[in-house]
């Protein structure tokens, strides 16, 4: 079968919902950080597909896949910071001991 | 079947196989390089759909930086050879459930419509791109919005990343 739009909508589901199954299962912030970076590849995917085979003049998907991307990078640049101040003052970068940053 | 045809089914099925073993894999740095390979293999699919651009950016930015900060990340916080604690499994399983539940739900919605893919449309070129990003009337904007964030993000870091070498008396 020749592969199309559902194809690749199909892969992008298939991702997003590995990371949510991930999101739910690691008590680890940078795992969890990882499977949140593979629901917003997904969501790059789905971009990058409509765009390709809905819309081929424009190029309002490739933008959006760009900002994604730039802010996905902004966002785990400030998570990492986050964790390694989190594991100098706790030895430990689970989630059970980050309810404790309120305080 | 065309090579193009196995080129893509081989990038999916690499790109699906190393995310869920990035989510299972009980050994941290394990995962990382799982992610690794998961991230290459959708700029793999980006050069399949003759967006170079995407799939450039998509190496440099996701590959070459994000996984190599995470993994960075692994060795300044993690002990050598220590494995996660196992998932206990009423979690693993109920979270299996919701996400096949999900998956499904987001299947039929998308089996159910029908998508009619418009032929042709050459793939844009980088000037292209480049003078649209510019332009007043195009992305200029959401441009400049996403460099302040990049900016405020990167004093961010340093910020919270910074030690105290002087305490206060």
């Amino acid at each position: 079968m020749e592969p199309g739009l559902y194809h690749l909508l199909a892969i992008g589901a298939i991702l997003f919902f590995t990371g949510i199954y991930g999101f739910f299962t690691r008590r680890n912030l940078i795992t969890m950080l990882m499977s949140i970076e593979l629901m917003l590849n997904s969501v790059n995917l789905n971009f990058i597909a409509f765009n390709k085979y809905l819309w081929p003049g424009s190029l309002d998907g490739t933008f959006f896949t760009v900002f994604v991307i730039a802010i996905a990078a902004a966002e785990a640049a400030v998570a990492l910071a986050i964790i390694i101040n989190l594991f100098r003052s706790h030895n430990s970068i689970n989630v059970e001991v980050a309810e404790e940053m309120r305080h | 079947m065309s090579g193009s045809t196995i080129m893509f089914y081989l990038l999916g099925l690499m790109t699906i196989v190393s995310a869920l073993l990035s989510v299972t894999s009980r050994q941290i740095f394990r995962s990382a390089i799982y992610l690794l390979f998961a991230l290459i293999g959708i700029a793999g699919i980006y050069f399949w759909l003759d967006y170079q651009f995407i799939a450039a950016v998509q190496i440099v930015v996701y590959v070459g930086g994000i996984a190599v900060l995470i993994i960075f990340s692994i060795f300044l916080t993690q002990q050598s050879g220590e494995e996660l604690p196992a998932v206990a499994g009423g979690r693993a399983l109920f979270s299996a459930l919701a996400a096949l539940a999900g998956l499904a739900l987001v299947m039929s919605l998308m089996l159910r419509y029908s998508f009619v893919s418009v032929a042709g449309g050459e793939a844009a070129t980088v000037a292209q791109i480049g003078e649209k990003m510019l332009d007043v009337n195009g992305y200029a904007l959401p441009f400049e919005l996403v460099s302040m964030l990049l900016l405020a993000a990167m004093i961010g870091c340093i910020v919270i990343a910074m030690t105290n070498k002087t305490e206060p008396e």
